[in-house]
C-alpha cells in the first residue's frame, strides 16, 4: 500500500475513502468502530497528497490508513475508552502517539471498540456493544482491544494502534488472525494513554503482516520527554529485523509452564508445527521453566486492579466526563457517587473494588505487597530463561475465538484467556503474536507469541518475520484469504 | 469551673507536633510547565498534567527538588539516598486526580532538627525541635463557595474551581512530637515557625507569606495529667495563617482540652478548624469513618537518587544560618538581647542592616526605624519600608552626624519625605531646614538676644548658668529653630566668659 | 481465608465512590470471595527475602528542568466540564471539610 502511495498509484484520499466504504460495508456486523473521523482523516490525507505531489520526502507511512483503540486522546475527536463515563469528551490534548502518528502523515480513519477502560479480553465489556469476530460474527474479536484487531481482519484499516496491559494487543491479534505487539514497557509513550494500569500498559501496532507492524512501530516509537516511565535509548530497527528472514543458529526457548491442561488441543497443535517450522529454518529449540508464572495471573489481578482503583479515581463528574445527579440539592461527594454507578460497567467495577481492597491498610501487604514481589520473581525467571536462548515461545492464548455471551458471566475463567500473555506485561519485555494456522476443531486462527528481552523487541520482528515467511510458503496464500468472505466486503 | 490558661498548665503538660507546608518559588509547577504566577485569571494557568486529564502523565521538576533538599540540609536532615514519590489517595474536587502524588515511606530528608530561642522566666531559653521529616508533594486547585448563608463552606449551593494552584510545589516539613515545651508551648511553637520562616527566607526557595498561603501550619497538640509519663490524644488545627495565630491556637487548645479533660470527657483525634476572631477552634468535617488513604508507589513516576557530589555541592550553598547572622550582627552593633529581640520581631533586621550597609551608625539606624518611621507606620497601618527608603533614611542619619541636622529637624525632614515631598535634600531645600550653623550669623542672633535681655546677660556671666536658657531660647526662635541649640549655648557661654 | 462481607464492600464502595445497591453488594461480596481466592496464591511465594519491583525499568532521576511551558486556554480548559461559571469549574457544593 505504501508503494502504490509512493508511486502515486493510488491517492491518500482515494485510499481513505475506499476503506470507508469498506467500513460502511461491514462494519455495521463487525462494529470495530465506535467513531469515523471522516472530516479529520480526509483534510490530513488532502494535506499528504499536496506534499507528495510538491515533490516533499514523506515518510514511508505517509498516506496510509489507521484505526485508532479508543483510549488514546485525540484532539476534538470522541475518546470514549469504551465507557459511558466518558461519552461525547473531546480531549483538549493529543496523545504522542497521535501526534507521531500525524507528523508522519498517517491517516487516523477513526476510533475502535474496546472493553471499558481496556478491562477484559473479549470486548464484551464495552459500553458501547461488543465487536464481532470478522471470522465468525458471534464469536468475541479478544479484547480489550478487539476493535482495533477486527479492523484489520475485515480489512477496514490495514495498520492499528492497540494497548496491551495483559494480553489486549497480542490476544485479539491471536483470534483474529492478524499481528500485533507490545513493545518493551516505555518503548512506546503513555502520554495520552488512558491510565489503566501504569505499570503494565503500553501502546503497540498492529497489522496484518510482521513488516507492516514494524513499520508502525518505528513510527510511534521512542523517547517522550513528557513520559517519565518512557525509555531514553534510540528505538532498534525492528523494520530491518523484520525483513531480515535469516534465523539460523538462534535458541528458541519454549516455556514449559505456558502449555498443557486449559489449551485447547487444536492451538497446541498449531503452536508445535510453527515450532517445527523454527527449527527447519535452522533455529534450536531449549526447553525452559519459569515456575513463578503460574503465579503471574494471580499477581497481575492485584496489581492491575489496585492500579485502576487509583487511575479511575480522577472520572468524578467535576471536571469532563458524564454528570449524574447534579439536581441542585445533593452535594459533590453524592453526585460523584451517582456518577460512578451510573457510568462504570460491571467489570470496572468489580476491579476498583478489588484495588481499592488490594491496597487497603492491613492488606497491603498481603496482597498489592506481596504481588509486587511475584514481579520480582518472574523478572528473574525471565532473566535466566534469556541466559540459556534469545528468545521465548509460546501459543498467545489458550483458545481460539470464544462465542460471545460464553465467559461473560464468569470472571475467573475471562481471566484464564491472559495466561500467557499477563508474564511478559509483569516483567516489561517485549511480546509479538503473529498467526500460525488455524485449529482443527474449529477452523479459528491460533496465535504464536514471541517474547523477546527488554530493549531487545528487534528479536522479536527478526523471528517473527522468518515464521511469517515460512508459514506463508507453506500455506500458499496469507492466513486471513482463508477467513469466511464478510457480506457487503470488498 | 472554666479552667484559664494559667490553671490549664499548672495541671496538664502539652505535647506539640507542627506541619508546615511550604510552596516553593519555582517558575513552573511540580510535574508540569505550567506557569506559577500568584493571582492569574482562573484556570489560565493549567494543562491535561495539573487538570489530571485522562491519559496525562507526571514529570518532576528539579528545581523543586533541589529547594527540598536544601530546606533538609538548612534543617540538619539526612538526605535519603534513594526516594519514591507515592500517591495519597483520597476524593476532593480541588485535587483534579483524587489522590496526591506525595511521599509516603521514602521521603527526601529525615531526621533533622531547629533550636529556637524563647524568652522564659528565667531568661533565653533554646528548645531543641526535631524534624522528623521533609517531603514533596503538590497543591491542590481553589475553591469558592457560593450560596449559602455565610459563603462558607457549610450551606454553599455550589462551588467554583479554579486549579492555577494545582500542582504547584509543595514541600511539607513535619516535627518529631515536642515534648517538655511546659507553659512555653504557644511561644515555642511560634518561635519555631518563625525561625523556620526564617530559614525558608534565606533559601530563597519560596516568598513565604502565611498571608498568602505560601507558608501554612497544622498544629497538633495532646495534653497529659502532669507526671503521668502517658501521652494523651492530640488534636490537629489548620487554618493557622499567622505567627500570632499559632501561638493563640496552642494556648487555645490548651485551655480547650484541659477543660474537657477535668470535666471528665476524653479528647476525640479531629481536625480542627482555627477561628481568628475568637482565638479558639472549632471542629472540622465529623468523620464516622476514618480516611484510609491507600498509599503505594507512584508507578509513573521513577525513584530519586540524589548524587551524592550534588548534596555536597548544595550544602557548601547555603546561606548562612538566620541565627548564626543574627549573632554575628548583635555582637557586631553591640545590641542588648531585649533590642535584638524587639528588631527581630519587628521583622525589621533586615532593613537595619540595610542601612548600616549604607553607611549608619547602627544604634541610629535602629532607632529611626523602630522609633519614629514604626509609630507612623503602624498609625497608618502600613510596613515602616513603604513610608521611606532605606537610602533617604541612611542619608538622613549621616547628616545628624556630620551635624547638618539635629534631631528636631531631622524628624521634619523624615516626615517630609513620608508625605511624599520628595527626598531628604529635596525636603530639606523646600522647607529650609538646614542646620544654621554658620557662626557669624549665630553670633548676631546671640549678640541680639543678649542685648535684648541684658539683665539675664549679666546673671550668666555672674555664674548663673541655667539662666542662659532663657537666652538660647531666643538665639533658636530666631533662627527659626534651626540652630543647633548645643553650638548656640557653648556660643553665647564663651561669649559671656562661662 | 476470610469472607469478605457485604459491610466489608460496602465500605470499599464508600472508598471508592460508587454507589451500589444492596443486591449489587452482595453479588460483589460474592465474586469478589471467589477471585481473592485464587489471587491469594502470591502470598505462598512472596517471601520476605524477596524485593518488590513497583517499576519494570531500572530508571532513576527523571527529571525536567523548571522551565515555563504553554499551558491550556481556560476554554480548552473547560471544553469538557459539565458546568462552568465566569471561567471556572462549577461542582455541586462541597459538603464538610478536608
Amino acid at each position: 500500500m505504501s508503494t502504490a502511495l509512493s508511486n502515486k498509484q493510488i491517492s491518500a484520499v482515494e485510499l481513505a475513502n475506499q476503506h470507508y466504504e469498506q467500513i460502511a460495508s461491514v462494519d455495521k456486523d463487525v462494529h470495530a468502530f465506535l467513531y469515523l473521523d471522516k472530516e479529520g482523516a480526509l483534510a490530513q490525507a488532502k494535506e499528504v497528497d499536496k506534499k507528495r505531489a510538491a515533490g516533499e520526502k514523506l515518510s514511508p507511512l505517509a498516506g496510509v490508513p489507521l484505526a485508532l483503540k479508543d483510549v488514546m486522546t485525540q484532539k476534538g475527536v470522541p475518546t470514549t475508552c469504551g465507557s459511558k463515563i466518558l461519552e461525547g469528551w473531546r480531549p483538549p490534548y493529543d496523545s504522542t502517539v497521535v501526534s507521531k502518528l500525524k507528523n508522519a502523515g498517517v491517516i487516523i480513519l477513526g476510533k475502535t471498540n474496546m472493553d471499558e477502560f481496556a478491562m477484559g479480553s473479549s470486548t464484551e465489556n464495552s459500553a458501547y456493544g461488543p465487536t464481532h469476530n470478522p471470522w465468525d460474527l458471534t464469536r468475541i474479536p479478544g479484547g480489550s482491544g478487539g476493535g482495533s484487531s477486527a479492523s484489520l481482519a475485515a480489512f477496514e484499516a490495514p495498520l492499528a494502534i492497540g494497548t496491551d496491559t495483559g494480553g489486549s494487543i497480542r490476544q485479539p491479534a491471536a483470534v483474529t488472525g492478524t499481528v500485533g505487539v507490545k513493545p518493551t514497557y516505555g518503548g512506546v509513550s503513555r502520554y495520552g494513554l488512558v491510565a489503566f494500569s501504569s505499570s503494565l500498559d503500553q501502546a503497540g501496532p498492529c497489522a496484518r503482516s510482521v513488516l507492516d507492524t514494524a513499520l508502525l512501530h518505528q513510527v510511534i516509537a521512542g523517547f517522550d520527554p513528557k513520559d517519565s516511565t518512557s525509555i531514553n535509548q534510540p528505538v532498534p530497527d525492528v523494520v530491518a529485523a523484520a525483513k531480515k528472514l535469516d534465523i539460523k543458529g538462534m535458541k528458541i526457548g519454549v516455556v514449559k509452564q505456558l502449555a498443557g491442561e486449559g489449551y485447547q488441543k487444536g492451538v497446541e497443535n498449531k503452536f508445535n508445527e510453527a515450532v517445527a517450522e523454527l527449527v527447519k529454518l535452522g533455529a534450536e529449540i531449549v526447553e525452559v521453566s519459569c515456575p513463578n508464572f503460574e503465579y503471574a495471573l494471580a499477581a497481575y489481578y492485584l496489581i492491575a486492579p489496585s492500579e485502576c482503583s487509583s487511575n479511575l479515581a480522577r472520572f468524578d463528574s467535576m471536571r469532563f466526563g458524564l454528570r449524574v445527579g447534579d439536581d441542585g440539592a445533593k452535594g459533590a461527594e453524592e453526585v460523584m457517587n451517582l456518577t460512578r454507578q451510573a457510568g462504570f460497567g460491571r467489570e470496572v467495577k468489580r476491579r476498583i473494588i478489588l484495588g481499592t481492597y488490594a491496597l487497603s491498610s492491613g492488606y497491603y501487604d498481603a496482597y498489592y505487597g506481596s504481588a509486587q514481589k511475584v514481579r520480582t520473581l518472574i523478572k528473574q525467571d525471565f532473566d535466566a530463561a534469556f541466559t540459556k536462548c534469545d528468545v521465548l515461545v509460546s501459543p498467545t492464548a489458550p483458545t481460539t475465538a470464544f462465542k460471545i455471551g460464553e465467559k461473560s458471566n464468569d470472571p475467573l475463567a475471562m481471566y484464564l484467556n491472559d495466561i500467557a500473555t499477563i508474564p511478559v506485561n509483569m516483567a516489561g519485555i517485549g511480546g509479538m503474536s503473529l498467526p500460525c494456522g488455524l485449529a482443527e476443531e474449529d477452523n479459528l486462527p491460533v496465535g504464536f507469541q514471541i517474547m523477546s528481552p527488554a530493549m531487545k523487541d528487534e528479536r522479536m520482528y527478526l523471528v517473527g518475520g522468518a515464521l511469517e515467511a515460512a508459514l506463508l510458503s507453506k500455506w500458499g496464500k496469507p492466513i486471513l484469504d482463508f477467513a469466511p468472505k464478510l457480506v457487503g466486503s470488498k | 469551673m472554666s479552667l484559664n490558661y494559667d490553671q490549664a498548665i499548672a495541671t496538664y503538660e502539652p505535647t506539640l507536633g507542627l506541619e508546615v507546608h511550604v510552596e516553593l518559588n519555582t517558575k513552573s509547577k511540580m510535574f508540569c510547565g505550567c506557569a506559577t504566577e500568584f493571582g492569574a485569571q482562573p484556570n489560565t494557568q493549567t494543562c491535561p498534567v495539573c487538570l489530571g486529564l485522562p491519559g496525562a502523565l507526571p514529570v518532576v521538576n528539579k528545581k523543586a527538588i533541589e529547594s527540598s533538599i536544601l530546606i533538609g540540609l538548612a534543617l540538619n536532615c539526612s538526605i535519603a539516598p534513594f526516594s519514591r514519590f507515592a500517591r495519597k489517595n483520597y476524593f476532593y474536587p480541588d485535587m483534579p486526580k483524587n489522590f496526591q502524588t506525595s511521599q509516603y515511606d521514602e521521603p527526601i530528608c529525615v531526621n533533622g532538627f531547629l533550636d529556637v530561642e524563647v524568652e522564659t522566666d528565667d531568661g533565653m531559653k533554646t528548645f531543641r525541635i526535631e524534624i522528623e521529616r521533609v517531603h514533596m508533594e503538590e497543591d491542590t486547585g481553589k475553591s469558592l463557595h457560593v450560596g449559602g448563608s455565610t459563603g462558607r463552606i457549610h450551606g454553599a449551593e455550589y462551588s467554583l474551581l479554579d486549579y492555577n494552584r494545582a500542582g504547584i510545589p509543595l514541600v511539607e516539613i513535619v516535627t518529631k512530637i515536642v515534648p517538655n515545651t511546659g507553659k512555653y508551648a504557644p511561644q515555642v511553637a511560634r518561635a519555631y515557625v518563625a525561625a523556620l520562616r526564617d530559614i525558608l527566607r534565606g533559601l530563597k526557595v519560596s516568598d513565604v507569606k502565611m498571608e498568602q498561603g505560601s507558608l501554612r501550619c497544622d498544629v497538633n497538640l495532646s495534653l497529659s495529667k502532669t507526671g503521668s509519663g502517658k501521652l494523651g490524644t492530640r488534636s490537629e488545627t489548620k487554618n493557622v495563617n499567622s505567627l500570632r495565630s499559632v501561638e493563640r491556637a496552642v494556648t487555645g487548645e490548651v485551655i480547650r482540652q484541659a477543660n474537657r479533660l477535668e470535666s471528665g470527657e476524653r479528647i476525640v483525634q479531629e481536625t480542627r478548624h482555627f477561628l481568628e476572631e475568637s482565638g479558639e477552634t472549632r471542629p472540622g468535617r465529623s468523620k464516622e469513618q476514618a480516611e484510609d488513604y491507600r498509599y503505594f508507589p507512584e508507578p509513573d513516576l521513577v525513584p530519586v537518587v540524589p548524587d551524592a557530589k550534588w548534596i555536597e555541592e548544595l550544602k557548601k550553598s547555603l546561606p548562612e544560618k538566620p541565627a548564626d547572622r543574627r549573632a554575628r550582627l548583635q555582637t557586631a552593633w553591640g545590641v542588648p538581647d531585649k533590642e535584638m529581640a524587639a528588631m527581630v520581631n519587628a521583622e525589621l533586621l533586615d532593613t537595619v542592616e540595610e542601612t548600616v550597609l549604607l553607611g549608619a551608625d547602627p544604634t541610629k539606624a535602629r532607632s529611626w526605624w523602630l522609633g519614629e518611621i514604626s509609630r507612623v507606620a503602624n498609625d497608618k497601618g502600613v510596613l515602616p519600608t513603604e513610608l521611606i527608603s532605606v537610602k533617604d533614611v541612611a542619608q538622613v542619619i549621616a547628616l545628624i552626624t556630620i551635624g547638618e541636622l539635629t534631631d528636631k529637624l531631622a524628624r521634619q525632614v523624615v516626615e517630609g519625605v513620608i508625605a511624599g515631598e520628595g527626598n531628604p535634600t529635596d525636603v530639606i531645600n523646600k522647607r529650609g531646614l538646614k542646620v544654621v550653623s554658620d557662626d557669624s550669623r549665630l553670633m548676631k542672633a546671640i549678640e541680639d538676644a543678649i542685648a535684648a535681655q541684658p539683665e539675664t546677660a549679666e546673671r550668666v556671666r555672674g555664674g548663673n548658668i541655667p539662666a542662659a536658657g532663657a537666652l538660647i531660647g531666643a538665639v533658636m526662635k530666631a533662627t527659626g529653630g534651626q540652630a543647633d541649640a548645643a553650638k548656640v549655648r557653648e556660643l553665647l557661654l564663651k561669649h559671656l566668659g562661662q | 481465608m476470610a469472607a469478605i462481607s457485604r459491610d466489608e464492600v460496602a465500605n470499599l464502595a464508600r472508598l471508592a465512590r460508587i454507589t451500589m445497591s444492596d443486591a449489587e453488594l452482595d453479588h460483589l461480596a460474592g465474586e469478589m470471595d471467589v477471585i481473592l481466592g485464587a489471587v491469594a496464591r502470591v502470598q505462598e511465594v512472596a517471601g520476605s527475602d524477596v524485593l518488590p519491583t513497583s517499576h519494570p525499568l531500572a530508571v532513576n532521576n527523571v527529571t525536567r528542568e523548571d522551565l515555563v511551558l504553554p499551558s491550556l486556554t481556560p476554554t480548552e480548559a473547560l471544553s469538557g466540564a459539565p458546568a462552568s461559571d465566569e471561567g471556572r469549574f462549577k461542582v455541586p457544593q462541597i459538603l464538610g471539610e478536608e
